[in-house]
């Protein structure tokens, strides 16, 4: 079932974001959008650039021309290019013979030189931590590669926003049978959609945070779930399908998926009873956030957690909010849930970052502990917005923000997962 | 029409030789202009030929030829980007209509006032970066110094050029006026402060870079979604030049700490007068530059509200940063936007009209993209395992323009009164001795691939040449 895609060498147009000065030049000269940036990095679309060179003279720094080799299935996808602070190394082309079979999983924090890194999770801003707090689990990451990927079954799929709202969002549940495949709440998988771009490359694996609790969607069988978000329209809101999330929306039951990972060693929650999370998300960005209230929930049932929870949730209608009528459903005094509706009708506009002001007092109280941590997952947007109102909140207790913000990162405290 | 026509006395690719009164006029300017060049560029390089990039054409393939030039020789021109015959307005009050090929009547004064407010800040960097090239740490350096002055030169030609072409008589005078006005001149100074502070040694010229230069950017960019066309079109090509000067400031500053870190490892100290007996820069006094030059930097976006400001935007003379690219009405009537000010002893934030405020908006975009790369700074301090990180001051440090003009606040953004600046002051700004310090490591070195002892070579040469590459032939 995991049919042999042809492979071949290319070499795929980079930018060496340690030389890069994010200058715009390129972005502005590429006739055909290939260049593209976020708040990190400007990366090279490998499934646009046909490589006609009119960005590499304007570049003031030669940071654009850099040619690396790749095999054509395991081009760095965008998401990846984003989350670097330097070029990888050149992947070694010889083949190497086939990797252990399934069933002996070969464990690896240090994701280094796996090729399936194109697709870790790396927090997208240095503005988060880069190590999980001291406290949380221990995770497995890359027990799948693209080089043995598992198969795994979809026993649920539904939707989880109101019928009649744009945003279509889907609840779907993928079951491992035997194939051990132990996560973490925090963590994340990749999806090969099946097929092949126009060019006849297969498609690059599409990443999806886990919504599940670690032991399971259903407890104690091997099993996780998805939030995933049919994409009709691209980031500048043409329309457009995007390929793996209407794939995953559109599963049946029984249908098989293509997996690899888990992905993720640093978002990860607290294990401490007493810890406090600050969850900070839009849209998708719940998952996580699921999986970790779901985590605390079943927790709190035999008396293993006695912390604070704090939602801040932005969305821009109540309708439009994946998992709203279980999320309300939850206890008052075990989590502390604000709603930012975007396009309420009957409330002004209001953005996360508005409602993180609003609670300043809470949150600052909060943050008094070094047993907190904030996770935020989401729009790529939301990260200055996040970082600006934490800022405020912090000053405006009386604390210095930057030293705050590097003792959070430093003891893991602050974590971001925006896409 | 994409080449550059450099057989005419002024290069140019806007038809120049078809409008007779006007090539006479500039004719008449450029002597000036070269007048001006021998007496405030670069001191003592009168004669050298420096491996420059040179446009041919707009095009991408055409705008950087690299090629040694000798120094008075260089084609300052006049290039516009291509013009796109169906550009519409896409912002302000005239949003959808098309763009304007001459300066409408009732917005004449302002567009020459943004042209000249823009044009003065050209010559002025020259003026102030004059004597760096007796002090230029290497040839690459010497080389990005030239680089970056012709092109600042250039900058003021596209500028005059607008100014002759579409503004008539006042236009003439105010190009006159240009070269007349000098940075830091008693009687006659630049226009915006910042451009007549002086940038005596080479780390402010990298700070200057690093940050005056993503001003011009900003504003460039902001310029550049323009309703007058030719506005439009003149930034959006200078704007290709200005990337260079931020790349020069950038690497430099990186290149700096690079050396700091490597001293500091190797003689296992950070304490600040050991690494200046060793001669190079001990980063709290990187911070301290830092400071001055990000705080007199983020002046340059004007008062934080201003109705100039809201007046420019709403009659299409000067969109946001990234206009485009943004996704509201473009009219901006309804928004608000925060804005700091004191009230009782504190800082606070105000919502105020937005259209009022879109010199903070433009000037809390540069901030952001400044930290980025401040942030990339720091990547070389975590990855020559030091703790030290830079940071940028409070939106409210040193401030001499808007609300914030004049109050003392510590670069952690607390309110101070006078007494507690003056016991930090030193230690937040460059002393005199900080400068005193820089200015004693600066010496010349003029030999290929030789680097200052203070600063680390770049990681690679300009165009892909070695770094040991003779970039100026001293003749
Ligand atoms: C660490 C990580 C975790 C993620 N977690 C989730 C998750 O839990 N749920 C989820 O739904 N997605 C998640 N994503 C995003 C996901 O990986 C895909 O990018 C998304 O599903 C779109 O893929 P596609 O194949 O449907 O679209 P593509 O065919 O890849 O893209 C089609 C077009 O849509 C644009 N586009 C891509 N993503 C989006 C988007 N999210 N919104 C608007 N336009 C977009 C692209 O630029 C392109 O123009 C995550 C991404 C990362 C990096
Ligand atoms: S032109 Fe070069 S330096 Fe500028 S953003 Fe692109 S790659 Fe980076
Ligand atoms: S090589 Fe061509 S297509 Fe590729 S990014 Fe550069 S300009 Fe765009």
């Amino acid at each position: 079932m995991t049919a042999p895609i042809p492979t071949h060498v290319i070499k795929q147009h980079l930018i060496d974001p340690e030389i890069c000065i994010r200058c715009n030049t390129c972005e502005e000269t590429c006739p055909i959008d290939a260049i593209t940036h976020d708040s990190n990095n400007y990366v090279v679309n490998p499934e646009i650039c046909n490589s006609c060179m009119a960005c590499v003279p304007p570049c003031p720094t030669g940071a654009i021309d850099n040619w690396l080799k790749v095999l054509s299935d395991q081009a760095y996808g965008m998401d990846a290019q984003f989350g670097w602070n330097e070029l990888p190394a050149e992947q070694a082309l010889d083949e190497t013979p086939a990797v252990a079979p399934a069933a002996v999983i070969t464990v690896s924090i240090d994701s280094g030189d796996d090729p399936a890194n194109d697709l870790q999770g790396m927090p997208s801003t240095s503005a988060g931590a880069s190590i999980p707090p001291w406290s949380a689990a221990h995770p497995y990451v890359n027990l799948y590669t693209h080089k043995n990927p598992v198969m795994a079954t979809v026993v649920g799929n539904y939707r989880v926003t109101d019928e009649d709202t744009e945003s279509d969002i889907h609840h779907i549940v993928l079951d491992f049978g035997d194939a051990p495949f132990p996560v973490l709440e925090g963590q994340s998988i990749a999806v090969f959609p099946p097929g092949a771009d126009s060019a006849g490359r297969a498609y690059h694996a599409r990443q999806y945070s886990i919504a599940s609790p670690r032991d399971g969607e259903r407890p104690r069988y091997n099993n996780l779930s998805l939030t995933v978000k049919r994409v009709t329209a691209g980031y500048d809101g043409k329309p457009i399908l995007g390929v793996c999330s209407n794939y995953l929306c559109d599963l049946k039951k029984n249908d098989t998926v293509q997996v690899i990972g888990p992905f993720g060693n640093t978002f990860l929650m607290p294990n401490q009873e007493d810890s406090n999370l600050i969850m900070i998300c839009t849209g998708t960005g719940s998952a996580p956030m699921r999986a970790m209230t779901e985590r605390c929930r079943r927790l709190v049932k035999d008396k293993g957690f006695s912390g604070k929870l704090m939602l801040f949730f932005g969305a821009r209608t109540q309708r439009e909010l994946p998992y709203f009528g279980p999320l309300m459903n939850l206890p008052k005094d075990f989590i502390d849930i604000n709603l930012a509706l975007s396009r309420s009708t009957d409330q002004p506009k209001r953005y996360v970052q508005d409602l993180i002001r609003e609670r300043a007092g809470e949150v600052a109280a909060l943050l008094e502990s070094d047993k907190t941590c904030i996770y935020v997952c989401g729009l790529k947007g939301m990260e200055a917005g996040v970082i600006d109102a934490l800022q405020d909140v912090v000053s405006g207790a009386g604390r210095h923000w930057l030293d705050v913000h590097s003792q959070l990162k430093s003891q893991g405290r602050l974590h971001f997962e925006t896409y | 029409m994409s080449g550059i026509n450099y057989s005419e006395k002024i290069p140019n690719n806007v038809n120049l030789s078809g409008d007779r009164a006007l090539q006479r006029a500039l004719e008449h300017w450029q002597p000036n202009y070269l007048q001006w060049w021998q007496e405030m560029g670069p001191e003592g390089a009168q004669n050298f030929d420096v491996y420059l990039r040179t446009a041919v054409s707009v095009q991408p393939d055409g705008w950087a030829n690299f090629d040694h030039v000798k120094m008075p020789d260089y084609r300052w021109g006049i290039f516009l980007a291509p013009q796109d015959g169906n550009r519409k307005a896409h912002f302000g009050e005239h949003i959808g209509r098309d763009v304007w090929q001459e300066a409408p009547g009732e917005h004449r004064a302002n567009l020459r006032r943004i042209i000249v407010t823009q044009g003065d800040t050209e010559p002025a960097s020259v003026e102030q970066q004059r004597h760096l090239g007796l002090t230029a740490p290497s040839q690459y350096d010497l080389r990005n110094l030239f680089q970056v002055n012709v092109e600042e030169g250039r900058h003021l030609w596209a500028m005059v050029y607008l100014l002759h072409r579409y503004f008539g008589r006042d236009g003439r005078e105010e190009a006159d006026a240009l070269l007349q006005r000098n940075s830091g001149d008693q009687d006659s100074p630049r226009i915006l402060g910042a451009f007549n502070e002086k940038t005596p040694d080479w780390l402010a010229f990298y700070m200057f870079t690093y940050f005056t230069d993503r001003d011009g950017k900003f504003q460039l960019c902001a310029l550049a979604e323009s309703s007058f066309d030719p506005l439009a079109r003149t930034t959006k090509f200078m704007l290709t030049e200005e990337a260079h000067h931020m790349f020069v400031g950038e690497s430099g500053v990186s290149r700096v700490l690079q050396r700091t870190c490597e001293v500091m490892n190797q003689l296992k100290t950070d304490d600040p007068a050991a690494l200046r007996a060793a001669g190079v820069i001990d980063l709290p006094t990187v911070q301290r530059y830092l400071n001055f030059h990000y705080s007199v930097t983020i002046d340059l976006f004007g008062a934080d509200q201003s109705s100039n400001a809201a007046i420019f935007y709403s009659s299409g003379l000067k969109g946001r940063y990234e206009e485009s690219k943004r996704t509201d009405d473009h009219q901006l009537k309804n928004d608000t936007y925060r804005v700091l000010e004191v009230a009782n002893g504190q800082l606070r934030e105000i919502e105020v009209p937005m259209l009022n405020a879109l010199n903070e908006v433009l000037r809390d975009d540069f901030i952001r993209d400044s930290m980025a790369g401040i942030g990339r700074w720091n990547k070389v301090m975590e990855k020559n395992g030091i703790a030290f990180r830079l940071r940028v001051p409070h939106k409210a440090f040193n401030r001499k323009i808007g609300t914030l003009a004049g109050i003392r606040v510590s670069p952690e953004g607390e309110v101070l009164s006078d007494e507690q600046w003056k016991n930090h002051e030193n230690s937040w700004l460059p002393t005199a001795e900080d400068r005193a310090f820089v200015a004693s490591l600066m010496g010349r070195v003029v030999e290929p691939g030789k680097f200052a002892n203070w600063i680390a070579p770049p990681v690679i040469g300009v165009n892909r040449q070695p770094i040991n590459f003779e970039y100026v032939r001293f003749n």
